[in-house]
């Protein structure tokens, strides 16, 4: 057994490492990922050592970064093209929702696009503009694209690695404000499979989801809460398209109450999905209406703002009493 | 066949052609006039054997008749839309027939002509303009992309295709197609930058065909559009790209210098959309009948025809044998295209994803129930 303490970055650098490792074809594009290692890091060191060819520096076009690894896949590569910042997407939203996302149904299969696309996202670290975006509803609407969040560093060296070894095209979310957060990492254990969503406290009153930068702070509230006598079953949905629903019906079936948490926006985010699923699921074992926290309906505020935008631990909780009050 | 016998024979010369032309362009590589007349170009010559001069006419009667058998199809409520590629016989088909078979195409959704000389079959074509397919064809076997409909997005793919073909170490070249209206996409400007800073061996091959639907050049570019490839750093030149001989012998060159490392070309076919932009517009309300008119004498088809016949290298046995081709091509067509069958409904939630989710397979399941739900199929 191989155990590391990693960071969230140096387990996603790691994890990038041995996916180029394992397979000649993995190229990693993007702005600034080469000799700088990229904006956060990530990339640090891999094109010292892999030349190139298979660690790009790009130019700066989010779009060109995108069609070129619709080509190259074509071609029989696997890109993992990373974006800068969640808010830079944008540029390369028609090379994804047009192309990326359709083009293995527009060709019967034919053509397979085993693309990756990391985007750094979430706020909370006092950024311009542009820097602190959760887009990921607009990618979980698009058919043929999956969509993945992770939350630690274990899911962070595990998961760049599946979803590089994926057929399908992924937008893979990196919390980026969690980037320094340190857990221990097993380099060579049986990962868990990258589609599922996971209980990660067990609890008996409401149950509370999130994923990526989120987790943290709800498992921050369930200990807050515990100590109350009150028992928040949270799951790290880790998933978001397709989403792994069943051990959340499971446990609302239980708890009877459900509380769901993102930074993105709540209207039509991803919450508005999951409590239309659960309630049709899970309609005769609710005591209360789905809950959802999230960022309010406004453009992304300036910095000195956003504590008062992102969800903290007193929203969910918050969310949780009102939950329990019904 | 005799053709010793026939050389001085001139068959349907072109109609109107005593009447005056527009202005000679300079830097319009021609190589064959409208009138016909065989004319050498100081950087690209074209040596080329009578058989495959032959085969070049047969191309272009055989891809207009198709053109024109669609249209009708669609007129008759066969297929949902057509996108006509009348007037640009010649540029796709010398492009096309520049491709050596390990080469990859990345049309836009006009280039029939293309898909013509990669061997695609045209019913495959024709299954995208009836709604039975979203691609049609194999674009892997074929070395020809499905139809990208979104204006411009595949120069990227052929750009980054490109890049792939440098990485594998292999002597291929990439020809991406586009329209004028396309050169204003951003897409477009950075595919030409990536190829630029990467030498990429991508060749773009723009068919200017003077309007973007409804709009002229002049709203796309204050320069002509080959120019603009100096801004990139990469050689461009503009053809006539009525002139098959023209433009397969400057794809050609294009084309070899991709494979030998030398970068990408912007090639510019100056031509004319004869017809609508696709068969749900109406030309008339945007351009006058006398500019139509005056592209008509310089019909891709009838100057290779007249040079062909003054120069006996056919005659009428070869042009009624292309004509009886046609006949036979546009019969299968037609007969291929009304009894091509509907898709079956639920082939739409299986390609989606190369691993099934279980959500769609749940949606899928769910389709079908429903649909068995009605007795004896009503519903």
């Amino acid at each position: 057994m191989s155990t590391e303490t990693l960071t969230i970055g140096k387990a996603l650098n790691l994890g990038l490492r041995r996916a180029m490792e394992d397979d000649a074809k993995v190229v990693l594009m993007g702005e600034d990922i080469g000799r700088l290692g990229g904006v956060f890091r990530i990339t640090d060191g891999l094109q010292k050592d892999f030349g190139e060819d298979r660690v790009v520096d790009t130019p700066l076009a989010e779009a060109g970064i995108l069609g070129t690894a619709v080509g190259l896949a074509m071609r029989g590569y696997r890109p993992v093209c990373e974006i800068q910042f969640d808010g830079f997407v944008f540029p390369a939203y028609n090379q994804i929702v047009t192309q990326v996302a359709k083009i293995h149904a527009r060709s019967r299969g034919k053509l397979a696009m085993p693309i990756v696309i990391r985007i750094p996202f979430g706020g909370g670290i006092g950024a311009v503009e542009h820097h602190s975006e959760s887009p990921e509803a607009y990618f979980a609407h698009t058919a043929g694209l999956k969509v993945v969040a992770v939350s630690n560093p274990v899911d962070a060296y595990w998961g760049i690695q599946q979803a590089i070894a994926h057929p399908d095209p992924i937008v893979f979310l990196e919390p980026k404000r969690r980037y320094w957060e340190k857990a221990a990492v097993d380099t060579d254990a049986t990962p868990d499979p990258l589609f599922a969503s996971r209980v990660v406290r067990g609890g008996d009153d409401v149950t509370v989801l999130a994923y990526g930068p989120m987790v943290k702070t709800v498992l921050q509230a369930a200990e807050a809460v515990a100590e109350e006598g009150r028992s928040l079953e949270v799951i790290d949905l880790r998933t978001l398209s397709p989403l792994d629903l069943d051990p959340v019906f499971e446990s609302v079936r239980r708890t009877g109450r459900c509380v769901v948490v993102h930074e993105a926006p709540v209207t039509l985010g991803l919450g508005a999905e999951i409590a239309a699923r659960v309630t049709e699921t899970c309609f005769y074992s609710l005591e209360a209406p789905v809950l959802r926290v999230g960022g309010y309906d406004t453009p992304y505020p300036p910095a000195k703002l956003e504590e008062e935008y992102l969800p903290d631990l007193d929203r969910v909780l918050d969310a949780v009493d009102r939950a329990m009050g019904f | 066949m005799s053709l010793s016998s026939v050389t001085t024979e001139v068959v349907d010369p072109i109609p109107g052609a005593e009447a005056p032309h527009l202005p000679q362009q300079p830097d319009l590589v021609q190589l064959l006039t409208p009138e016909g007349e065989r004319v050498e170009h100081p950087e690209y010559s074209l040596s080329i054997s009578d058989d495959e001069l032959r085969g070049l006419y047969r191309d272009l009667v055989l891809v207009r008749r198709w053109d024109v058998e669609a249209t009708a199809l669609q007129r008759q409520g066969e297929l949902g839309i057509w996108a006509s590629l009348l007037g640009q016989e010649a540029a796709q088909i010398g492009a096309g027939r520049a491709l050596q078979p390990d080469d990859m195409a990345f049309p836009t959704y006009r280039e029939h002509g293309v898909a013509w000389t990669r061997g695609v079959d045209p019913l495959d074509v024709i299954s995208l303009f009836r709604g039975v397919d979203n691609g049609g064809w194999d674009p892997v076997a074929t070395h020809f992309n499905l139809y990208t409909v979104v204006i411009g997005a595949q120069t990227l793919h052929a750009t980054g295709y490109a890049m792939g073909v440098q990485r594998d170490g292999a002597e291929t070249a990439v020809l991406a197609f586009l329209g004028d209206g396309a050169t204003s996409q951003g897409e477009v400007n950075e595919s030409m930058i990536w190829a630029a800073s990467f030498s990429a061996p991508v060749v773009f091959f723009c068919q200017n065909n003077q309007y973007a639907i409804s709009v002229p050049l002049e709203r796309q570019s204050r320069v002509p559009l080959y120019q603009r490839a100096a801004g990139f750093g990469f050689p461009g030149v503009r053809v006539d790209g009525n002139d098959v001989l023209a433009v397969l012998a400057v794809t050609r060159a294009a084309l070899a210098a991709a494979r030998e490392g030398q970068g990408p070309t912007f090639i510019e076919a100056f031509t004319y959309r004869m017809g609508a932009h696709t068969t749900s517009d109406d030309p008339t309300r945007y351009r006058l009948a006398s500019e139509l008119e005056e592209w008509k004498l310089r019909d891709p088809i009838a100057r290779l025809k007249v040079h062909l016949s003054r120069s006996g290298i056919a005659d009428h046995h070869f042009f009624d044998s292309v004509e009886r081709a046609a006949d036979e091509l546009a019969t299968r067509i037609r007969s291929g295209t009304v009894e091509m069958p509907d898709p079956p409904a639920t082939a739409m939630f299986d390609s989606v994803y190369a691993e099934q989710t279980p959500h769609l397979a749940q949606q899928r399941a769910a389709f079908v129930a429903y649909h068995e739900s009605f007795e004896g199929g009503e519903r």
